[in-house]
């Protein structure tokens, strides 16, 4: 029976990214001097299943590297080898390594060896330095294979870390209960890895061939594995046939193997020749035959190259992205839809024969759907919704790694970690966090020396904080630095024309001036530079998300950035306005007024150009029926409302016919199916049924400008 | 999905072999990969998509998902016809470059369905420039008449000659 593995190619691959994210959380909190031991378990257990799925799936670069990683991993979990902070560095740039192959792998092309390949030769360097007696860590593993005369009875060493000589000899219809020798062996290469373990065929009990029998099991084996694995390991691969086999186990000493591995050439030879081993040949004839795992998984590995390469190199954006949901949102998102049926059955009977005398019933019964619909829809969203220990879980390596770069002393502190988002909002707020956090850290905090002479602790805190406030997250990225400086900030504002000269400005206001696009942080907040990405690139990402961030600082004291987000972006509240026969829906936290339009405050500048003073603002004026091509310019609204809203810091008036309802809408895209269109973020499904499109304020708020420096508007052009 | 597909293609003996939906358009008969086709609905009123071309209708509510109406006669420079009873909209699904697309076509009316054989297919015939005969897969004889066998993949493709659409619909 065969089976397409690649179906489940996808769940291999986000396991392996959670365990790397185990494996490095873990890893971040070991202590070289106190290491606890269910942490190495922890990381140990990671990397065992991202070997284990990846041998299965055929990806031999990823589980022969895991493999050697795994192996000095064991060394520390078994007590042989104390943990050394030079071999967290190097396993957290072997989780990296290994993050890399696997995206690449995942995306269909080679991983790049070159990283692994030193990684993995770092790791066979320390290997070789063997730090306790008893093991043969000098030994290359792969070369080490036994002969067939040298076994018996070899094995009375007391030095049970070695390893352990296997004498299994199968009853002779162990075949025909279904039990494969072979599957076993494999199992076992598995469990101690492929050059630990040597497989030897005892073939003296085989018959002449005119009395072989087909089905029966002739053979025995010796099998020897060099790995401190116990006894019991052992045994539960056999467990399926101790009661019809003989199994001996026999500790293997040091000595012995050493002896062993001086016969290695011979015997070598010997399973080369006998590696294209069927199972059932085994049983058949060619008495010598050897079953040599090693062969198995090059053939193997073979397959599996010569399998990824005319892989179609598919994108990314084409694997489905999965959650994993709590049984107990699962649970109660059952409750609920059990709640919906029965309301409906009730509404149902209700209709069959209705009359005025049960209307007070239909109605309760309305709002009981009303409320049950209300429910299903949160408990759906909360689907979504991860906590945010996901997003935060990056920090402590990120903090650690440039901490040591720059050479502060930085002590990170999480807060509100199980604060849920949804998942969409979480995956694209981690870029703009991260540049906050590296913002805090580069410029916002002091060098040590520098914090002691101010008088603070030589350590400094970033805090990193999230709560629910309203229908909002609020992410709080916090130092206790030296603080934003005002007056260099306001003069590289003046240099820049960003504000005139005579102008005064709160703290406030300079605060915000980070934000404007063209206000390098390089030259103002610190001298280092070079990272190509300002704070106005982290607003806009926010601003996509249709959230918000602000700045507070103290001089000496710190900054705090907070940034505010709506849990989720699937349903946001609209302000449904008709233009001509269309009905359009402003996102309702981007207006700032609504309001009549007034002819004589219009003011009419280049062209087809209007502003209108607006208090102490002039606003520029888009006719939304123009922008969207519904009518010719010249005809007039009947009875105009003006939607003023606010995108990008700058505010514009937007002439609608009439303002309809509010309502929460459901956000549908719009480029699934089609392409992006200007002016437009998405479309929506009213309550009868037909497509509302949603307006993207700062993309009108764009193209205003474009027609303001005199190119066609696209409602003119075309 | 496409494994279904390719089940269905197997099975029916020969691969060669493929079965076309087709439809009415200006006494015209055009065919479809019947596989590309999700389902067959009449018109219905669709929102307008902002400066769109000319050719596509605007959006629909197909279930939940907002799917495009692309006006084939207008697409295919054909005159325009009044929308009436037995209009209907062929909704089509094709696997893009991000993920599986969804498009409702409009046409005067749906015809028949043909299994045909990739060998009795013509090529057409290169005589025009016109960016149309790019949809065009092939021609075949069914019983007499002739068909036009369009490629879905190519006809739904509506973001790589937007730009000189615009310009033609002025």
């Amino acid at each position: 029976m065969s089976i397409d593995l690649s179906q489940f190619h996808q769940i291999f691959f986000e396991e392996s990214f959670e365990g790397l994210d185990v494996m490095e959380s873990q890893l971040l909190e070991l202590q070289p001097q106190e290491v606890d031991a269910e942490s190495v378990n922890t990381i140990f257990r990671a990397a065992h299943s991202i070997k284990g799925g990846a041998g299965t799936f055929g990806f031999m670069q990823v589980s022969e590297f895991t493999h050697v990683l795994e192996t000095l991993l064991d060394e520390i979990r078994s007590g042989t080898r104390t943990m050394q902070r030079n071999y967290i560095d190097l396993f957290l740039q072997s989780v990296d390594c290994l993050r890399a192959m696997l995206g690449s792998i995942q995306a269909g092309s080679e991983p790049d060896m070159e990283r692994a390949a030193a990684l993995k030769t770092s790791f066979q360097d320390i290997l070789k330095q063997s730090s306790s007696p008893g093991q043969e860590g000098d030994v290359p593993a792969e070369t080490v294979a036994a002969n067939a005369e040298d076994t018996a009875g070899n094995g009375d060493g007391d030095d049970a870390e070695t390893g352990w000589r296997i004498i299994f000899r199968p009853s002779e219809d162990i075949l025909q209960t279904g039990n494969e020798p072979f599957r076993m062996f494999r199992e076992l290469q598995e469990l101690v890895g492929t050059e630990h373990l040597t497989v030897i065929p005892v073939t003296e009990n085989l018959p002449e061939f005119t009395s072989l029998h087909p089905e029966n099991c002739y053979l025995s084996w010796i099998l020897e594995v060099r790995s401190d694995i116990s006894r019991d390991d052992i045994a539960s691969v056999f467990e399926w046939v101790e009661d019809d086999c003989d199994i001996d186990y026999q500790p293997l000493s040091s000595a012995a193997v050493k002896e062993h591995t001086s016969d290695t050439g011979e015997a070598q030879t010997d399973t080369e020749q006998n590696s294209v081993v069927d199972d059932m040949a085994v049983v058949n004839a060619e008495p010598p035959a050897a079953l040599v795992p090693e062969k198995v998984s090059e053939a193997l590995s073979a397959a599996g190259t010569q399998k990824a390469k005319p892989a179609a190199r598919a994108a990314k954006a084409n694997e489905p992205s999965s959650i994993r949901v709590s049984i107990d949102k699962v649970d109660s998102l059952i409750n609920m839809v059990g709640e919906l049926v029965i309301t409906q059955s009730m509404l149902g009977e209700l209709g069959q024969d209705f009359d005025m005398s049960r209307l007070a019933r239909l109605q309760e019964g309305l709002s009981q759907l009303e409320q049950n619909t209300r429910e299903l829809q949160e408990s759906v969203m909360k689907i979504r919704m991860m906590p945010i220990s996901f997003a935060f879980s990056r920090f402590p390596r990120l903090v650690r790694d440039l901490g040591g770069q720059l050479s502060k002393q930085v002590n990170l502190v999480m807060l509100g970690e199980n604060t849920e988002l949804d998942k969409t909002v979480m995956e694209k707020i981690g870029d703009p966090l991260v540049h906050l956090v590296r913002n805090s850290l580069d410029h916002g905090l002091e060098t040590t020396e520098q914090r002691l002479t101010a008088g603070k602790s030589g350590e400094g805190t970033i805090t990193l904080n999230a709560y629910h406030q309203g229908g909002n997250i609020v992410i709080e990225v916090k130092d206790d630095g030296a603080g934003l400086n005002e007056e260099r900030i306001l003069n590289k504002a003046r240099q820049k024309g960003l504000v005139p000269e005579a102008q005064e400005l709160s703290s406030e206001e300079i605060h915000q001036l980070i934000f404007l696009p063209g206000f390098s942080t390089a030259d103002v907040v610190s001298d280092i530079s070079g990272r190509g990405v300002g704070m106005d690139v982290v607003r806009r990402n926010i601003a996509e998300l249709n959230g918000s961030i602000e700045v507070k600082s103290t001089r000496g004291k710190g900054s705090t950035f907070i940034i505010r987000l709506p849990l989720t972006l699937a349903i946001l509240d609209g302000q449904l306005v008709k233009v001509k026969d269309e009905t359009y829906i402003f996102p309702l936290v981007s207006i700032v007024e609504s309001i009549q339009l007034q002819k004589r405050s219009l003011n009419h500048v280049t062209g087809s150009q209007y502003v209108m003073k607006l208090r102490d603002e002039y606003i520029p004026i888009v006719r939304l029926d123009e922008l969207f091509n519904l009518r010719s310019s010249d005809e007039e609204f009947e009875s105009p409302m003006l939607v003023v809203v606010e995108g990008d810091n700058e505010k514009v008036g937007i002439v609608v016919d009439d303002l309809l309802g509010q309502q929460q809408v459901v956000i549908k895209s719009l480029e699934q199916n089609y392409q992006r269109v200007t002016g437009i973020s998405g479309a929506t499904i009213l309550g009868d049924g037909t497509v509302a499109l949603i307006i993207d304020v700062s993309d009108v708020g764009k193209n205003l400008d474009k027609s303001v420096k005199g190119q066609p508007r696209p409602g003119q052009a075309a | 999905m496409d494994a279904v597909a390719t089940a269905v293609k197997n099975e029916s003996g020969s691969t060669d072999e493929q079965q076309y939906l087709t439809f009415m358009m200006s006494d015209e008969e055009y065919g479809v990969d019947i596989l590309a086709v999700q389902e067959i609905r009449g018109w219905e009123e669709s929102t307008l998509i902002p400066n769109a071309p000319e050719y596509i209708r605007g959006v629909i509510n197909l279930r939940g998902t907002i799917v495009p109406i692309m006006d084939l006669r207008i697409r295919f420079g054909l005159k325009r016809v009044e929308y009436s009873p037995v209009t209907v909209v062929i909704i089509l699904k094709v696997d893009g470059d991000h993920g599986e697309r969804v498009m409702g076509i409009v046409v005067d009316a749906v015809s028949d369905v043909y299994t045909i054989s990739d060998a009795s297919t013509r090529k057409p015939p290169e005589l025009t420039e016109d960016r149309n005969s790019g949809f065009i897969k092939g021609l075949v004889n069914v019983n007499e008449k002739m068909v036009i066998l369009l490629d879905v993949d190519d006809l739904l493709n509506i973001s790589e000659d937007q730009h000189h659409s615009g310009v033609i619909d002025n």
